[in-house]
C-alpha cells in the first residue's frame, strides 16, 4: 500500500478529540486559578501592608508552593489530566513539572537523579523565558527607551 | 520467514499482575496480583524484576520444577538495555538469551524457544516477558506524577510479568508454526498512535504466513494482534481488505482491547500495549480454551513499535514489527 494512501486510512479511523470542551475546561479551570491569585495579591497586600509587587511574589511563592505539595501528595497529576493547560500554562504547571521530575528520579540520587533531571521538562521553559525576556527587553529599550 | 514445528509444546503459563490489570475483564484468571505499583520493593524498575521472578516462581511451582530444570532462559521487556531481564537472569542462573522487538517481543522469544527445541539442542526452555507502566512512562515520555494529557489514540503500557514453559514433551497445546516478521516503515511519527505504527507490520505477517502455509483465515477459530487498540484494530481490518483482500474481520480480535476494560478504565484510552500485554491476554484466557479445545487453532501475532525516542526527536520514522506463531490444541 502506498504512503499516501495509508495515511487516509489511517486518519478515517482517528478519532475526534474534543478541543471545543477541552478548550473551554482549560479557559475556565486557568481563569480560576487567576482569580485565586487576584484573591491572594489582595489577601497579602491588605494584611502584610505590602505593594503590590511584592505581594505578587508572595501569591507566586504560594501558588508554587500549592502545586508541588499537591503534585508530592499525588492528585495533581489526575487534576492535570482533567483541566489539561488550564493547569499546564499558570504557574502552577511550571511547579507541577519540576516536583513530578523531582519525585521521579530521587531514587537515582541527589546529583545524578534529582539534580540532573529535576529541569527535564521546566528547563526548556526557563531557557526559552529567560532568552524571549532579553529579546523583549532589548526591543523596549530601542522602541520605548526602557521606560 | 515461515517454519513448522512438531514437537513443541507449552506445559504451562503464568501471569503476574499490577492493581490495574486486576480490575479488568480478566481479573480472576491471573496467578498473582499486587495492589499497588511498587510491590514491595524500592523503585519501579526493581518492582519489575519482581513481576517477572515471581512468574517465573509460579510457573515452576506449577510444574513442580527447579530452576535447574531450565535448559534456557529467554526474556525481553522494555526497560532500557532490557535491564528486568537481565537482573531476573542474574537470579536464575541459567543460560540466557536476552531479547527485544518492544511489543512483540514475546512471539520473538518463543520462536526463538521452539527452533532450539524443535533442532533438539534443548528440552526445556522458559520465556518470559514483562513491562511495567510506569517505568515505560518515566523512559519514553514524561514524569509518570506529570499526567500530560494524552490524544484517544494513545495505549496504555500494561504492568505485568508473564512466563511461559516449553518442552518437548506432550502436552494439550502446541506450537505448530510460526512466521518472522519484516520491519515495516509506513512514514508514521506518532509515538500518541502505535497503533498506526504498527497494523502494517501485523497485516504483512498475517499474510505472509497464510501464504506460506497455504491456510487461509479459515484455518483459524482466532487471529490476535498484540496491542493495536481500538483504532490499530479497525485500520488492520481495512489494511488486510484492500491490499490482500483478506477478511479478517469476523475472527480477529486484538489483545490490546481485551485486557482492559475500554468502558470503565478510560485512563487507557485506545487499549493496553507493552510486552506483557498480549502475553497476559494469551496465556490467561487463550492457552485456557486451547487446553479444555473451546478453541482448536489460534494464530497469535504480537506487534511491536520500534519506538525509539532520540530517533523520533531528530525526525526520524518510527518502524514497527510483528511475529507470527500459531497455537494448537493437542488431540
Amino acid at each position: 500500500m502506498e504512503k499516501k494512501i495509508y495515511d487516509k486510512l489511517v486518519y478515517d479511523h482517528r478519532p475526534q478529540e474534543k478541543r471545543g470542551q477541552n478548550a473551554v475546561i482549560a479557559f475556565l479551570i486557568g481563569g480560576i486559578i487567576g482569580v485565586i491569585g487576584e484573591l491572594l495579591v489582595e489577601f497579602y497586600g491588605y494584611y502584610l501592608d505590602i505593594s503590590r509587587a511584592d505581594a505578587s511574589i508572595f501569591m507566586i511563592i504560594t501558588l508554587i508552593f500549592l502545586a508541588s505539595l499537591f503534585t508530592a501528595l499525588g492528585f495533581f497529576d489526575k487534576w492535570v489530566k482533567f483541566a489539561k493547560c488550564g493547569l499546564i500554562i499558570p504557574i502552577t504547571g511550571f511547579a507541577h513539572s519540576m516536583t513530578s521530575a523531582a519525585i521521579e528520579y530521587k531514587k537515582e540520587g541527589l546529583v545524578t537523579g534529582l539534580g540532573a533531571n529535576m529541569f527535564k521538562l521546566a528547563g526548556t521553559v526557563i531557557l526559552y523565558g529567560v532568552v524571549s525576556a532579553y529579546i523583549f527587553g532589548f526591543i523596549r529599550l530601542i522602541i520605548m527607551g526602557g521606560a | 520467514m515461515t517454519t513448522k514445528y512438531k514437537d513443541v509444546y507449552i506445559a504451562d503459563v503464568s501471569t503476574v499482575v499490577g492493581p490495574y490489570e486486576a480490575k479488568g475483564p480478566l481479573s480472576k484468571r491471573f496467578d498473582r496480583s499486587y495492589e499497588d505499583m511498587y510491590f514491595g520493593t524500592d523503585s519501579l524498575e526493581t518492582a519489575e524484576v519482581k513481576l517477572m521472578t515471581d512468574s517465573i516462581d509460579i510457573l515452576l511451582n506449577k510444574l513442580k520444577k527447579d530452576k535447574s530444570d531450565i535448559d534456557l532462559f529467554i526474556a525481553g521487556d522494555l526497560q532500557n538495555q532490557i535491564a528486568t531481564s537481565s537482573y531476573t537472569a542474574g537470579k536464575i542462573k541459567r543460560p540466557f538469551l536476552g531479547i527485544y522487538s518492544a511489543c512483540a517481543t514475546n512471539t520473538e522469544g518463543l520462536i526463538m524457544a521452539s527452533n532450539f527445541l524443535e533442532s533438539k539442542t534443548c528440552d526445556e526452555v522458559v520465556v518470559s516477558v514483562s513491562s511495567h507502566n510506569m517505568v515505560a512512562e518515566k523512559q519514553f515520555r514524561n514524569p509518570t506524577e506529570y499526567g500530560a494529557p494524552k490524544p484517544g489514540t494513545a495505549t496504555f503500557t500494561a504492568t505485568g510479568g508473564a512466563s511461559c514453559y516449553l518442552t518437548t514433551k506432550k502436552s494439550k497445546v502446541r506450537i505448530a508454526s510460526s512466521t518472522i516478521g519484516i520491519v515495516q516503515d509506513y512514514d508514521q511519527t506518532d509515538p500518541m498512535d502505535m497503533g498506526a505504527v504498527m497494523a502494517p507490520a501485523a497485516a504483512n505477517t498475517i499474510n505472509d504466513h497464510l501464504n506460506n502455509l497455504d491456510q487461509t483465515v479459515d484455518d483459524y477459530d482466532l487471529i490476535l494482534t498484540g496491542d493495536l487498540g481500538i483504532y490499530g484494530k479497525e485500520i488492520l481490518i481495512d489494511f488486510m481488505k484492500t491490499e490482500y483482500g483478506i477478511d479478517i474481520s469476523n475472527k480477529y480480535n486484538d489483545c490490546g482491547t481485551m485486557l482492559y476494560d475500554l468502558e470503565e478504565q478510560k485512563d487507557v484510552q485506545a487499549g493496553g500495549s507493552g510486552p506483557v500485554c498480549s502475553a497476559l491476554v494469551v496465556y490467561s484466557d487463550i492457552i485456557k480454551k486451547l487446553q479444555n479445545k473451546e478453541l482448536k487453532r489460534v494464530l497469535y501475532v504480537a506487534t511491536g513499535a520500534l519506538f525509539n525516542p532520540t530517533m523520533v526527536f531528530q525526525k526520524e520514522n518510527i518502524l514497527s514489527i510483528a511475529h507470527a506463531i500459531s497455537l494448537e490444541s493437542v488431540e
